[in-house]
């Protein structure tokens, strides 16, 4: 089976806000255009396109159809997609070419969370019976996460201000003297609404090489996802990506890019994938800069190869997740080889 | 194109009408009558609400336990800001609670009436609802065991009919969404166009088709369709279908036909009706012209046109418009 790696990485700039439409074609028409360029490839060079978004954050049924107007799908291609972040859209296209079905693959994920009120829309990922006629909201439930740990005595108010610290100008006593939002959450440890969207180019190694001096090369990836039952898991914890990790060689990784929405999340994620304190942590800035949903992990897998590209990383780790409260997770190791 | 975008509040709702299944039945059934069951794990742990597979071995599980009406908040947040639909319209706490004789917990609101009255380790009890109908909203929500109980709870969700006396086997969750929607920059353009009567498609810059409604981007060459170009009212119908079956919010009589219209000098057709000849009549390649409603209403929407209606002038090759189908 040949070895996968990613070729070009390009998004959207991450707004509070766009003018566009929901199906993401102002967005994504710019930035295909780029990985184009960066490339060298057009879409005649590509064997595979699929895509990752949710139709109720369009408010509207197969939304992800009129998205593929961007790509140019006439004549016809060959397209897929999923109702979940473009990560898990990385992966389809990945085992697509490690089967030997095509030699390149460009993905892609796209989301306007701004049409509607993004922490209620969110409440449909929940249990349809017992949990979303409820409608707890997204922002609600990783609050009882956290306070969670804060009891446990895993990690206190203060780590929680200083993972946010990290991409904001305030020091962390600043921070701490915010309201809560929603008590235990603070502004700060929320990621902001973004709209926004990504998008990667994969390819057997070999083909890379002609497009990239240093290709990211994919290792290792891996996805696992823990009980959607919120009141039977142990959400301090998330053992989805400690079982994903251990599938991996993630020593001497240099780099992570980790898709946290909430800042007890980040700690979450460093403890389950045992990075140690010499780990660079999301350069990017990662989902508390910018949190375009159904984008926002692939784009962590993009700003984790675009950083091996350009010969700041050796090896790096990236994680996406989707659904409520690190739900489903995927790990995936890229090195430059 | 620098103008904004049209846009207009979109609201979308449906009731989710859903099986229950023997698991989520008996729970529900007994919701009604103010009880809660569990059930137990391969493990032995009981869980609530019940899972119908352990979640450790996928065993089916079948072995119901009554569980106690109070229990222990686990977490919780504070929503100081109630979303529509919500168990409270008041500030209220999310919380995880674990009812005596359950190992797990279950996700529900506790009326605490502010961060104060509330800590892990409470204990809590069970607000039913006024009107219990086999729902997870029968529990309308949690209060702290010494809290007074004066409030009436709000009204209950609605079910779906069933005989009286019969058990729940259905229930309904109302899902009702409010979004912002916004039209393209081609299509916003296209749209005003209509509000003067005008029709506006636009070409792509690479391929030169004209699309009416204009797009995004060419289908083709992905890039949006830039060059704009004024389109008669006058085309040919390319297929078509003759409508004999009603409808719900049917607006016009059967016999009617629907049609892919395609206007001179456009490369893609759009639907629309033909009325103004017998439906038999129509045919592929058929000469039209748009039928405008009364100018005093016109907005921005292609129902301007009320119908296209036959001009009488010969049919169009059907080599003319093949590849259009």
């Amino acid at each position: 089976m040949p070895d996968v790696a990613i070729a070009g990485f390009a998004k959207a700039p991450n707004v509070r806000e766009t003018a566009g439409t929901t199906n993401g074609v102002e967005m994504l028409v710019p930035i295909f255009a780029e990985v184009f360029e960066k490339t060298g490839l057009s879409k005649q060079d590509i064997g595979f396109w699929c895509s990752g978004s949710s139709d109720y954050l369009a408010g509207r049924a197969f939304s992800f159809i009129a998205a593929v107007d961007a790509i140019g799908a006439f004549p016809p291609i060959h397209e897929s997609h999923v109702e979940m972040d473009a990560a898990w859209a990385l992966y389809e296209a990945w085992l697509k070419i490690k089967m030997g079905e095509v030699e390149t693959a460009l993905v892609y994920g796209f989301g306007k969370s701004s049409a509607g009120q993004l922490r209620r829309v969110l409440a449909l990922q929940l249990d349809p019976y017992v949990v979303t006629p409820l409608w707890p909201d997204s922002v609600s439930i990783a609050g009882i996460q956290a306070r969670m740990g804060l009891e446990a005595g895993l990690w206190s108010e203060k780590d929680l201000a200083e993972v946010a610290a990290r991409g904001t100008d305030k020091d962390v006593s600043e921070l701490l003297d915010t309201p809560y939002f929603a008590d235990p959450l603070r502004r700060h440890d929320i990621a902001p609404i973004t709209d926004g969207a990504a998008v990667v180019i994969l390819s057997t190694v070999d083909r890379a090489r002609d497009i990239v001096d240093r290709p990211a090369v994919i290792t290792g990836i891996e996805h696992r996802v823990d009980s959607p039952v919120l009141g039977a898991r142990d959400l301090t914890r998330s053992p989805s990506t400690e079982i994903a990790a251990a599938a991996l060689d993630l020593d001497g990784a240099d780099l992570a890019e980790l898709h946290a929405p909430f800042t007890h999340q980040e700690l979450i994620l460093r403890t389950a994938l045992k990075l140690g304190d010499d780990v660079k942590i999301n350069p990017s800035g990662g989902a508390l800069a910018a949190n375009p949903m159904f984008s926002a992990g692939l784009a962590r897998i993009g700003e984790a190869a675009a950083r091996i590209h350009s010969g700041e990383s050796r090896k790096a780790v990236a994680h996406a997740t989707s659904g409520p409260v690190l739900q489903q997770n995927l790990v995936t190791v890229l090195e430059a080889r | 194109m620098t103008e904004t975008p049209l846009a207009a509040p979109l609201n979308v709702g449906f009731d989710y009408t859903r099986s229950t299944g023997p698991v989520l039945g008996r729970f529900v059934n007994a919701l009604r009558e103010r009880r809660i069951e569990g059930i137990r794990g391969s493990d032995g742990r009981v869980h609530v609400p019940p899972v119908e597979h352990d979640p450790g071995t996928a065993e089916q599980l079948s072995e119901f336990v009554p569980v106690a009406e109070e229990g222990t908040v686990v977490s919780w947040s504070w929503c100081p800001e109630p979303l529509d639909g919500q168990p409270l319209s008041r500030p209220f706490a999310w919380a995880l609670v674990r009812l005596d004789g359950a190992d797990t917990a279950m996700l529900h609101a506790v009326d605490a009436g502010a961060p104060e009255n509330i800590h892990s380790g409470q204990r809590v009890r069970v607000k039913w609802a006024d009107d219990t109908v086999g729902h997870i909203r029968d529990i309308a929500y949690f209060l702290p065991v010494d809290a007074e109980d004066t409030t009436p709870t709000e009204s209950a969700p609605p079910v779906a009919e069933r005989e009286e006396g019969a058990p729940v086997s259905v229930i309904i969750t109302p899902v009702h969404l409010r979004y912002q929607h916004s039209a393209s920059p081609e299509e916003s353009r296209y749209l005003r166009g209509l509000a003067e009567g005008k029709l506006i498609g636009q070409r792509c810059p690479a391929c030169e088709k004209v699309y009416i409604p204009p797009r995004g981007a060419c289908p083709t060459d992905g890039v949006p369709t830039t060059d704009e170009v004024e389109l008669p009212d006058t085309g040919i119908v390319t297929t078509f279908c003759i409508v004999n079956v009603p409808f719900l919010g049917q607006r016009i009589k059967p016999p009617y036909v629907a049609a892919y219209i395609l206007l001179d000098g456009a490369d893609i057709a759009f639907l629309h009706l033909v009325l103004g000849c017998d439906a038999q009549d129509v045919k592929m390649g058929m000469r039209v012209r748009a039928a405008w409603k009364p100018r005093e209403e016109w907005w921005t929407s292609l129902e301007n046109i009320s119908h296209f209606e036959p001009t009488g002038e010969p049919d169009a090759a059907y080599e003319t418009f093949a590849h259009h189908l």
